[in-house]
């Protein structure tokens, strides 16, 4: 049973219509991610859901609750923005308190919540300092603490991580994700980082000129996407140009190659295959064989990127780093093994 | 390399910039020393503070001071309380008439204060459609409502500035996220944050009060401008006496100001 229902919602500005009959489900307790480059529309249907703009049309439903007729101080949201929007004059507690305060809680009642609330985010001696005293991350689990106080019905988040540095950002998301999966709050997230989209959401929102291109698990995102767009912006990956050879079957490279996705009947098809589906060499289990010449080495630490150069293609690779055996040298042939299951088809 | 400092080549330098500053000082300095030592002379070849204890202890004085301090005030509250909601609302929900909005804030300055009374007059004597001459109460209702528009352009500025300072739209929006109305997000949110842009304001508005002689007079009311330019007609050392206590409220006003700004908690904090 959906808790939070977005149904046909489109939004207009001007003649520019920014999102385009969008729907969604959300269950109670999933964590669900809008996942898209900038002016996808994610940050609008975030935006919609908490009442800070008006659909041009289709509705809203939290718990069967149609809400669009509800302010955004009346639709019991929490929010936390990029900018993290703590309120400079008040303290820590302060902040965590203000819409407990507005909500009229007793003094002893918010003094306990706002004891728990900086505890959880791991902050408990914080309630007396001032949002100037605190580093960008402690701001952001503040903003976080703030917004879980008046125990929202949503929690929404509108790229949280985005003004952090990377290490930050990286633990960050552990903590907000442990967070949530504690309290069990319905939570949209908003980012254009498709690593933390991937390991952070129960399901994914791919988004792309104001619709969905594709709502799935972040393993299907990855692995089956259902679009060109959400396959070229999820992860890296390299296009093959083929010819249809027969039912199931394409020709790349004079090699006849079987593969899993619906192909047209006849003519040229696109395929892509993910950097780790391609391998250095034979490799058993591998059933394509590809020559190519080696055209850029990528160092990355534990993985290394290489380029080659097949027929007209550039494939990447990703192989582990292993101090005994280095990359090949620029200029070098190599043998290329990849299996068919793992090419994607694009279409034509 | 080390870079080579050249003390002489600064002297002359510093040696110019004060210069230029005494000069400055004294601009504004020699006059006031010379107001201020005039206003000693009452008494015939003896410094005294006769003139201030005649000003002082004038009934006149006292009631239009205390007038126009009463005017002052509620000039202030009803300028904050016109100025800060418009001026939140322009930058969250109509940035695009900002430009609009300053230019109708500068018109007080453009538009001689004379016309602008007139203007109330005529608009709102006894045989208009909102008779606000008609009474002691209803006439100085009316001159508050001039003294905040004389303020406006000082008012709106001093809190616009002050708003800049803050990201407006997303402090609002994690307000009304959080169950706040427009009332809070005003009073709890906004206000303490540019607390001291509104007491700049606040201030400027307040001096503009005290010393205001067009539309008191016109509308003939007891106030202190008015009062002033018929203490100067008349006598000699007494006006001289209410600049340097006109002179000395402004002064009070700023040390309170910049004492606010410095008491104010996360201000304090941020030293």
């Amino acid at each position: 049973m959906a808790y939070l229902t977005l149904t046909h919602l489109e939004k207009s500005f001007g003649a520019n219509k920014v999102v385009k009959d969008f729907s969604l489900d959300i269950a109670k307790g999933e964590f669900v991610s809008l996942l898209g480059p900038s002016g996808c529309g994610k940050t609008t249907v975030l935006r919609m859901v908490a009442g800070f703009e008006m659909p041009s049309s289709g509705t809203i439903t939290f718990d069967g609750q149609d809400v669009m007729g509800l302010r955004p101080n009346q639709r019991k949201i929490g929010m936390v923005f990029q900018a993290y929007a703590l309120f400079p004059n008040l303290t820590v507690a302060q902040n965590v308190a203000f819409g407990l305060k507005v909500a009229g809680v007793s003094a002893a009642e918010q003094q306990a919540r706002v004891t728990e609330m900086l505890a959880l985010i791991g902050l408990p001696d914080k309630g007396p300092s001032y949002p100037f005293q605190l580093s960008g991350g402690q701001q952001q689990r503040v903003a976080l603490a703030r917004a879980l106080a008046v125990k929202p019905r949503v929690l929404l988040l509108d790229e949280p991580l985005s003004a952090l540095d990377a290490k930050i950002r990286v633990s960050l998301r552990t903590e907000i994700r442990e967070i949530q999966r504690r309290l069990g709050i319905t939570t949209i997230f908003v980012t254009h980082d498709q690593e933390e989209a991937l390991s952070m959401s129960d399901r994914v929102v791919v988004m792309n000129g104001g619709i969905a291109e594709q709502v799935a698990t972040p393993f299907d995102i990855y692995n089956r996407p259902a679009t060109a767009f959400v396959a070229s912006f999820v992860g890296a990956l390299s296009t093959l140009r083929a010819e249809v050879a027969g039912p199931g079957r394409v020709r790349f490279g004079g090699t006849e190659i079987a593969v899993s996705g619906a192909l047209p009947a006849s003519g040229p098809v696109t395929l892509a295959l993910r950097p780790e589906a391609a391998h250095l060499g034979r490799v058993d289990g591998r059933e394509v064989v590809l020559q190519g010449t080696i055209r850029d080495v990528h160092f990355m630490g534990s993985v290394i990127r290489i380029k080659a150069e097949v027929g007209e293609a550039m494939l990447s690779m990703d192989t582990f780093n292993r101090a005994d055996t280095p990359p090949p040298p620029v200029g070098a042939t190599a043998e290329i093994s990849l299996s068919g299951r793992d090419l994607i088809v694009l279409g034509t | 390399m080390t870079a080579t400092i050249h003390p002489a080549r600064s002297r002359p330098r510093n040696l110019w910039s004060w210069i230029t500053f005494g000069l400055a000082v004294a601009y504004f300095a020699v006059p006031l020393i010379g107001m201020f030592e005039f206003s000693l002379r009452k008494r015939r070849d003896v410094y005294s503070l006769d003139a201030y204890a005649s000003v002082l202890n004038d009934p006149q004085f006292q009631s239009t001071f205390l007038f126009s301090v009463v005017m002052a005030i509620v000039t202030v509250i009803f300028g904050i309380a016109l100025v800060l909601p418009a001026a939140l609302w322009v930058r969250i929900r109509l940035p695009r008439l900002r430009p609009l909005i300053e230019f109708i804030t500068l018109l007080p300055l453009v538009i001689p204060v004379i016309v602008i009374a007139f203007g109330y007059i005529r608009m709102f004597n006894t045989s208009s459609f909102l008779p606000m001459t008609g009474s002691a109460m209803s006439t100085n209702v009316l001159l508050s409502f001039g003294y905040v528009t004389l303020a406006l352009p000082y008012m709106y500025r001093a809190i616009d500035n002050g708003l800049r300072t803050l990201d407006v739209q997303t402090l609002t929006e994690a307000a009304q996220s959080l169950g706040a109305g427009w009332m809070t997000i005003l009073v709890r949110v906004m206000l303490p944050n540019v607390f001291s842009a509104v007491l700049s304001g606040a201030f400027l508005t307040f001096s503009i009060v005290l010393g205001e002689y067009v539309f008191a007079a016109l509308l003939d009311r007891p106030a202190f401008g008015p009062y002033m330019v018929a203490i100067g007609g008349n006598q000699a050392y007494e006006p001289a006496a209410l600049a340097v206590i006109a002179f000395a409220i402004t002064w009070g006003c700023m040390v309170l100001i910049q004492l606010a700004e410095r008491l104010a908690p996360h201000n304090r904090a941020k030293r």
